[in-house]
Order: C-alpha cells, then sequence, then structure tokens
C-alpha cells in the first residue's frame, strides 16, 4: 500500500478499502442518529448510495486492471487479514456497487417511523450487511471469507428481523439462521479439504495445491452444499420464500439482488479458481440442480398470491438459470473447449448481472406498493398505474426485463445461454450431447413461464380497476424512490442495450477462470452481438429497438395523418353485461390456476371446497412445498427425538450426575494409562 | 449494407403489409365455401380495415396510455416479425439483428402486450383472454423455440437466412427430424394464430373465445391494428413455416434475378397453405380450453423429439 498519502497513486484495491471503511463510518453514525430519521433518511443512506457508486466506477476499473493484493494486520495475531482485487472480485464488486446504489437511493425514501428497529439500528445492520458482502468477495484467505461470510449472514438476519414483533417474520429469520448456518459449515468444511493438511488457509496456498480427483470432488461438494444453500438451490431453498418477502422491501431486494450472488461467486472462486481442474459429472450435477431449481422455482412462483413470494420464488429460478450456465461452463471446460466454456459462463455472469438489476427493481416496486396501499396480497391490489405512474412504469420495465424479453437484459443472458446449448453437440460423449435437447427445451419452458409469471405480478397490481376501495388513496412514490428505481431501470436497459461493451468488460473475468473470452469476438463486429461467428448467429439489440420504434412512429404518424385521432371516452363495454365490479376480475389464484392444474404433481395442495348446504359457501385452497414433507420435516423430527433421547441424560438428581462426572473420570483415566 | 439488400428488405415490408389481410381474406373465402356458406369476397378484410380507421376510438374511461400505446407495439413487433423473416429474399439488412430466438423474443413480446393491455381494462373478459394467452404462449413458446433449433442445427447457424440458404441447397430428402419438427410447427400456428381446434376466429361466445376476448375492448383504429398484426402474424408464420419446411424460391445475395421471380412463388406457396388451412379450419372442431395444454404438450415433445431425432441420425 504504498503512496497511502498521494491519492494519484491509489489501486483500485485501496479505494475499495476505503469504500468499506466509509460504510462502516455511514454504519457508526446511524448508530449516534437511531432515532431520528430524518437524519438517516436524508444524509445517511443518499451517502451510503454514493459511496456505492464510488466502489462500482472502481470496481469497472479493477476489471482491466492486474490482480492487486494486499495484508491488513487486523483480526487475531498470526492470521491478518488477505485481500486480493482480481477481475472476478472486480466483477461482483461492480454488481454489488451498481445495485445497492440503486437500492440505498430508494432506501432514503423508504424507511418510515414505527416500523419496528429504529432507523438508525437499520442503518447500521443495513450499511454493516453492503460492507461485509464487499469483504467477502475481496477475502484472499479462508479466515477473512469466514469472518466476513457471517458478519453478512448476521447483519442480514437482524435485518430480516426488523419487524420483529411480527411472530411469522421472527420464524422466517430463524430459517434463514439455521439454514445459513448449516450452509457454512460446508463452506467451512471445503476450505479445509481445500488446504490440504498445510495448515495455510490462504486462497494462494489453496491454488497451487494439486489435490486427486477424490478430493477435489470433495471440496467441490461441500462448496456446491454451503453455497447452494446461500443461493436456495433445491433442495435448501425452503428458507428464501420466507425470509426474503419478511425483510423490509430495500432489505429484500439486497438479498435477491446482491447476496445471492455472493454465493455464485463463491461458488466460482472455488470451482474454477482454486481448484485446479473441473471434473465434467460436477458440471451435469450443477446443470440437473440448477434446471431443477429453475422449474421449481417459476411453477411457484407462477401460483404465488404475494407479491413478494412471488418474486422471492422467481429468485430461486433466476439463480437455478445461472446454475444452470455456471454447469455447462463446468462440463465444457472438463472437456478442454474453452471457447464455448467462455461463452456459458458470460452468459451465467450476464445474468448474475441482470438479475441484480432487475430482481432489486422488482422488489424496491413492490415496497412502494406496500406503502401506499398497506397491501402485500395481489389479490387486493390493482389498477395502481393510475395512481402510481412512476413505480408502474419503471416496474414494467423491471417486469419485462424479468420475463426474458427482448431488448433487455434478461433476454440477452436467455440468448446466450441458448446459444451456448445450442452448440454443444460436439462433446465426446454422446450420453451427454443428447441430454442437451432436453435441457435446452426445460430453458426454454422456463423462460415461457416466467413471461406468464411477470404478467401476472404486474397486470394484477398495477392492471385493472382497483380490487379494495381504499386504494383509489394510494399515493404515489418520493422523489428519492423514483430516482433508486429508476437508476436500477437504467441498468435493466443499458444492459439489455450494450451488450457488446458488457461482454467486453467481463472478457477478463472469463479469461481468468476459463483462459478464454468473447471480447475479441464480439468486438469485431461493432454493434451487432456476435459471440462466434456472423454466419452462426448475431443479436442487435439496437436495431431490433430502432426498428420497433421506427415502425412504431410510422404507424403512429400514418394512422393520424391518413385518418384521424378522434377518441371518445366511455365505460368499458365488457360484451354488454351491466353490473360488472372490480371483484369479477381475475386474482392472483384465478390468474395462476392453469398452471396449478397443468403442474399439479409439484404442488402439496390441500383444498376445502365448500358444499351446496353451506350457509357461507368458502373454497380453500393452500398451495404447499412437498420438500418441507419429503426432507425437512424428516429430519426435523429425527433431531428432536434424538436430543429427547440424549435430554434422557439429564435427570436432575445430583447422585446421577456424580455417577457420570465417575464414569468420564474412570473413562479418561484408562485412556491415559494407555 | 447492399442497394439491392436495402431494396428486398423494404420490398418484403410493403408485401408484407398488404398481402397479410388478402391471405385473411383468402383463407376466410375458402373456408366459407368449404362450408357450403357463400363468401365475403377476398378483399373484404381491407375494407374492415379501412372501415375501423375512419371509426372514432372508445376507449374505457380508466384505460391508462399501456391500453392506447399496445396496439402499435403489438403491431411493429409483427412488423419487424415479418421483416426479418427471409420471405422473399436471404439478403436482407435487418436480418442480423435478429435471429430465430429474437423472433420467438418479438412474438413473446407482441403477446406480453397485448395480455397487459386485456388486463388494463380490468373487465373479466379480458383478463380471461389474457391469462388464456399466456397459458398458450407459454406451452407454444418453447415449442416454436425447439421447432426453430431442430432446424438450426443442420447448418449450426440460429440464423434465420443461413437456416433457409442450407435447407434451400440439400438434396431432396425427408428428414426426420424436419418432420417432426414440421407436425410440431403446423400445431404451434394454428395455436399461435388462434385457429380452430385451439380458438375460433369466427367465434364471440364469450367462454370460449380467447383472441377475440383479449381485444375486446378496442375499436376504431387501435381495433384495426390489432386486426391488422392478426393477419401480419398469421402472414409470417406461415411464411416462417414456407421458408423452414419449403425453402425453394427464395432470393439469395449472389442470384439478384431471383428476386422478380420470389414474389409469385411466394403467393403460390401461400395460396396453397392459406387453402390447406381453410380446409384444416372446416374438417376440425374447436377442443375445450382443458385440452389445449394436452395438444400444446404433444407439439413441444414432438418438436423436442425432433431435436433429438437430428443428434441421435446426424439428419
Amino acid at each position: 500500500m504504498a503512496g497511502l498519502l498521494d491519492p494519484t497513486h491509489w489501486l483500485a484495491l485501496d479505494v475499495a478499502l476505503t469504500v468499506v471503511v466509509a460504510w462502516l463510518s455511514v454504519a457508526v453514525l446511524g448508530l449516534f442518529a437511531l432515532r431520528r430519521l430524518g437524519w438517516v433518511a436524508k444524509v445517511l443512506f443518499p451517502a451510503g448510495g454514493a459511496i456505492a457508486l464510488l466502489l462500482f466506477a472502481v470496481a469497472l476499473v479493477a476489471l482491466f486492471s492486474a490482480p492487486q493484493t494486499a495484508v491488513l494486520p487486523l483480526g487475531l495475531p498470526g492470521l491478518p487479514f488477505h485481500l486480493r482485487l482480481d477481475p472476478l472480485a472486480a466483477f461482483f464488486l461492480m454488481v454489488i456497487g451498481a445495485a445497492s446504489a440503486g437500492v440505498s437511493a430508494f432506501a432514503a425514501g423508504y424507511f418510515r417511523k414505527g416500523e419496528g428497529t429504529p432507523p438508525g439500528l437499520l442503518c447500521l445492520e443495513y450499511h454493516l450487511f453492503i460492507a461485509s458482502m464487499t469483504m467477502v468477495v475481496l477475502a484472499d484467505d479462508a479466515y477473512t471469507f469466514m469472518v466476513m461470510w457471517e458478519t453478512m449472514a448476521l447483519s442480514s438476519f437482524f435485518l430480516v428481523i426488523a419487524n420483529h414483533r411480527i411472530a411469522e417474520i421472527r420464524q422466517a429469520g430463524y430459517l434463514y439462521l439455521l439454514v445459513a448456518h448449516v450452509g457454512a459449515i460446508g463452506i467451512l468444511l471445503c476450505f479445509g479439504v481445500l488446504q490440504a493438511n498445510t495448515g495455510d488457509y490462504t486462497f494462494a496456498n489453496m491454488r497451487a495445491q494439486r489435490l486427486t480427483p477424490f478430493w477435489g470432488s470433495v471440496a467441490f461438494l461441500l462448496a456446491l452444499f454451503g453455497f447452494g444453500a446461500k443461493a436456495g438451490i433445491l433442495p435448501l431453498h425452503v428458507w428464501l420464500p420466507e425470509a426474503h418477502p419478511a425483510a423490509p422491501s430495500p432489505v429484500s431486494a439486497l438479498m435477491s439482488g446482491v447476496m445471492l450472488k455472493t454465493a455464485i461467486y463463491g461458488l466460482l472462486r472455488v470451482g474454477f479458481d482454486l481448484l485446479h481442474v473441473q471434473l465434467w459429472w460436477w458440471g451435469v450435477l450443477l446443470l440437473a440442480l440448477g434446471l431443477a431449481s429453475a422449474v421449481f422455482g417459476v411453477v411457484f412462483a407462477a401460483v404465488q398470491v404475494d407479491m413478494k413470494r412471488l418474486l422471492a420464488y422467481s429468485s430461486i429460478e433466476n439463480i437455478g438459470l445461472v446454475f444452470a450456465g455456471i454447469g455447462l461452463a463446468v462440463l465444457f471446460s472438463a472437456y478442454g473447449m474453452k471457447p464455448m466454456s467462455a461463452l456459458a459462463l458470460t452468459a451465467a455472469l450476464y445474468h448474475v448481472a441482470g438479475h441484480a438489476f432487475f430482481k432489486s427493481l422488482l422488489f424496491v416496486g413492490t415496497g412502494s406498493v406496500l406503502h401506499a396501499t398497506g397491501q402485500r396480497s395481489l389479490g387486493k391490489l390493482g389498477g395502481l398505474i393510475r395512481y402510481m405512474p412512476w413505480v408502474a412504469w419503471l416496474t414494467l420495465l423491471g417486469t419485462l426485463t424479468s420475463a426474458g424479453l427482448p431488448p433487455l437484459a434478461g433476454f440477452v443472458s436467455e440468448w446466450l445461454l441458448l446459444q451456448s446449448f445450442l452448440f454443444t453437440p460436439g462433446l465426446p460423449s454422446s450420453f451427454l450431447n443428447m441430454l442437451i435437447p432436453v435441457v435446452a427445451a426445460l430453458i426454454a419452458l422456463v423462460a415461457a413461464l416466467s413471461g406468464y409469471t411477470m404478467v401476472k405480478f404486474f397486470g394484477v397490481i398495477f392492471l385493472g380497476q382497483p380490487r379494495e376501495e381504499n386504494l383509489v388513496h394510494s399515493h404515489p412514490a418520493g422523489t428519492w424512490e423514483r430516482v433508486g428505481m429508476a437508476w436500477l431501470a437504467a441498468g435493466c436497459v443499458a444492459l439489455g442495450l450494450l451488450p457488446v461493451q458488457f461482454i467486453q468488460a467481463i472478457d477478463p473475468v472469463t479469461r481468468q477462470l476459463v483462459a478464454a473470452g468473447l471480447g475479441s469476438t464480439v468486438a469485431a463486429s461493432g454493434w451487432l452481438l456476435v459471440p462466434v461467428d456472423i454466419e452462426r448467429a448475431s443479436y442487435g439489440p439496437v436495431v431490433f429497438l430502432l426498428g420497433l420504434a421506427a415502425s412504431f412512429a410510422l404507424a403512429f404518424a400514418l394512422v393520424r395523418r391518413l385518418y384521424h385521432g378522434r377518441l371518445r371516452r366511455a365505460s368499458p363495454w365488457d360484451c354488454g353485461y351491466p353490473w360488472q365490479t372490480a371483484r369479477m376480475q381475475d386474482t392472483a389464484e384465478g390468474f395462476g390456476q392453469p398452471i396449478r392444474q397443468i403442474f399439479e404433481p409439484f404442488f402439496r395442495m390441500q383444498r376445502e371446497l365448500p358444499s351446496p348446504f353451506d350457509r357461507e359457501p368458502r373454497y380453500r385452497v393452500v398451495v404447499g412445498d412437498h420438500f418441507w414433507d419429503w426432507l425437512y420435516r424428516p429430519v426435523a423430527d429425527l433431531v428432536e427425538r434424538m436430543s429427547r433421547w440424549i435430554g434422557q441424560l439429564q435427570q436432575g438428581r445430583i447422585a446421577v450426575y456424580l455417577l457420570y462426572s465417575f464414569l468420564t473420570l474412570v473413562g479418561v483415566l484408562i485412556v491415559v494409562k494407555r | 449494407m447492399s442497394v439491392l439488400g436495402s431494396l428486398s428488405q423494404l420490398l418484403e415490408i410493403v408485401v408484407a403489409l398488404l398481402l397479410a389481410p388478402l391471405l385473411v381474406g383468402w383463407v376466410n373465402q375458402w373456408r366459407a365455401w368449404l362450408q357450403n356458406k357463400s363468401a365475403p369476397g377476398v378483399l373484404q378484410p381491407y375494407r374492415v380495415l379501412h372501415k375501423l380507421f375512419n371509426k372514432e376510438s372508445v376507449l374505457a374511461q380508466h384505460a391508462s396510455p399501456l391500453f392506447r400505446s399496445a396496439p402499435y407495439i403489438v403491431f411493429s413487433c409483427m412488423l419487424l416479425a415479418s421483416a426479418i423473416i427471409p420471405t422473399l429474399s436471404t439478403d436482407l439488412p435487418l436480418a442480423p439483428a435478429a435471429d430465430a430466438i429474437a423472433l420467438v423474443g418479438l412474438f413473446a413480446l407482441a403477446r406480453v402486450f397485448i395480455s397487459l393491455a386485456a388486463m388494463d381494462v380490468g373487465t373479466a373478459f379480458g383478463t380471461m383472454g389474457a391469462r388464456r394467452e399466456m397459458l398458450i404462449g407459454f406451452l407454444a413458446e418453447p415449442a416454436l423455440l425447439m421447432v426453430l433449433f431442430s432446424a438450426s442445427l443442420i447448418p449450426k447457424s440460429t440464423s434465420l437466412a443461413t437456416i433457409v440458404e442450407t435447407l434451400a441447397h440439400r438434396e431432396l430428402a425427408i428428414y426426420p427430424s424436419l418432420a417432426f419438427a414440421g407436425v410440431a410447427f403446423t400445431m404451434i400456428s394454428l395455436a399461435e394464430n388462434a385457429r380452430v381446434p385451439v380458438d375460433n376466429p369466427a367465434t364471440h361466445l364469450e367462454l370460449t373465445m380467447i383472441h377475440e376476448a383479449l381485444i375486446l375492448e378496442y375499436s376504431g383504429r387501435h381495433l384495426a391494428l390489432l386486426e391488422w398484426a392478426a393477419s401480419l402474424k398469421l402472414f409470417a408464420y406461415s411464411c416462417l413455416g414456407l421458408a423452414l419446411f419449403l425453402p425453394w424460391g427464395v432470393a439469395e445475395a449472389h442470384a439478384p434475378l431471383e428476386l422478380v421471380l420470389a414474389l409469385p412463388v411466394l403467393i403460390l406457396k401461400l395460396a396453397l397453405a392459406g387453402l390447406l388451412l381453410a380446409e384444416k379450419e372446416t374438417a376440425n372442431a374447436k377442443m375445450r380450453i382443458f385440452r389445449v395444454p394436452e395438444f400444446l404438450g404433444t407439439a413441444f415433445l414432438l418438436a423436442v423429439i425432433g431435436v433429438l431425432v437430428h443428434i441421435l441420425l446426424g439428419a
């Protein structure tokens, strides 16, 4: 860290550390303004957002620089913090910075008085959370990584239970904490395997080790378990649809949009960087788990009736797609097909960045809706586009991105992913080649289903007539909320329209991980996105958008010029049926009904049908998750039975305890004697 | 971007805009004849469009700007789709901007907007139409993608121009993967264009309609644009089918004279396709909406089998 006093000589890593320190200072300042909402909202959160922008900028620079390392004399004696900023870390710092800038701006206008945790404390937890995520990405030894990983889990746990007076939120928080820690054990053991009995826990040492395929696989599986639990991959997903909706909306946005990405980061770090080779079946496993999560997530999202739960399930879907992309990259890499591996990895990273923007945008959008209406249930919303147009139109952009529609960000990653599948034939194993069409078909199905889900999400909340009377008084979002949403929406559009520039930016990342990149191929063809060869495939989002805009303008102008622009407002026609009320629109249940019917085996459904003689007929259906019955309840029962069994030791009589002490003493003596 | 390329691009757009209503008129005429009815003239769709454009638009009181802009967006999507499908020539300057996957995305974009617009007014039929349209969409869209994949595996390219050029120059034989894909494509096109057996373009019976329910609240110029867009969609799907399964007669970059010949060939092919569609619609009955997922699921499966067969047999 030479030239610390001269800012012109600062390295990107120094700036990144300054960002962390700045965030921590903002966090501590929050403690001094514990109940002063105005101070926290007007100064601290915007400051946090500005710092995030700085992180975004410095990460962009760091993408193209050589890896930088530093050793901080913090922590335990003899165990300093090793830090390293390489392209992989820079990419994830960029995602963290860009998404949290928007979310912080939104949060400045979001938090209100009298909602559980005092604002100053929220500010502390919030900034600690983003600072720890940054440090997770910067960590270069297992010790720092685990400390920061746990800080991240704990600070987000406290954020989840911000409204701790509600019992369900406390439950969700507990479940989240439990899964986070079970996952952390996996990661810890994984690092234990990776250091290969050298006792040196720096990543540099792990990189130098050459593990046998067996131990490599053990390390990989442990990492998959640990990071999969954080990412919400099947079957470790159950906490996600509980915890993400329970948190305040900006926190949900950070957890879904950014924190899940740290798990992706961890998987990439271990799978591609710390382990020196990849085995083909790792890829197949990742692919299978990713696709199962994607299908499961989107099908469940389509039947949800709570808007934040819907988004949480959609996050499972998106993370599943990212896992599928990584799986394909591992598969190609294992067979030495570097350019194809780079293509698949680019698709996965693109989706990581896109998802950070659009899922944060959608979550903060639901936050505005929640504040304006006090409702999370889709069945009690509707027609909000007329009362909060800003939120509605910006959310529409996020919705279209999430549905994977051109020319926005979601489509580019989907397009790249499908391209990499399409060129798969050529793998040396014919079995794998035959799997590919099935996999591509599933991805296409997931993309189409997410369109269904997103139409339901947007249509039921913002379109139609208000389903409740009080919705007429919904107030539009404030300026800070709009600024935050606009930034995130701009990200969705920019990623959609500038794939060439963005792929060039992530070229160093794929070069670092799989020693190949798309940067030079992509750069050669200007505004068209050409991943391999212009004869094979190309996509030009700007031309695409211009084409659409031109025909829109032409149609508009011609219709007005040749004919007229006369317009009359009247009540809706609706086939001439009178007495139609807002209650007759599809509810969320109604809109999801076809999915519930087609994918019935996916759900654990409890139905209560009314009988013809009921005075007050009620129809009730509860859609649940089979995994609770198949996996979690048996494990929980087992733990409970075992603890009851062990609990028998506890007799409450002093004589019995003395006997225990005596037996232990005898046992120890025998051991010592030998 | 050559002059000839720009010319053929322009020609394609104009031909699509002008021929699309004619194709609908042709199908309607033949269907009426086959059903022993007296038929409207083949130019009837143009008259309807002209009439609708002249009428004033009646808008629901609380309709949002989304509702008003949706017809233009849907129309633009369909126009762009017809512009990038190689109907007359494979030398199209716009084609590199959107390949087969982007084409499917374009159809999806139009579908999402029309469904959102249908939900905007907030009537029972509108939301019902939106739900059913999305139901058809989420099954038909991946199936269409798989059909395009089985075609694109042959030249190892998703660029529509390359696919058509490669397919047109292969020796004449029955390719099993394309046979599966062809059957699947036919089923998907029937569903996507709101045709019997999935939907009935002639019905206005509230409980059975899909496409008509979506556009129920539209009138005047907005309805005209949506009707035109629907005919453009039928045109685009027909041309896509012809380009994939009967690719002969499409002009290429190095043979500009073929462009003169391409138009009559296209009209001939479209006339035959329209005839077949009218026959199919007369011979079949509409199925219950609950059977539609099975119908489209079959199409999806056939399309996947098409790709699998290609990988297994290499053809």
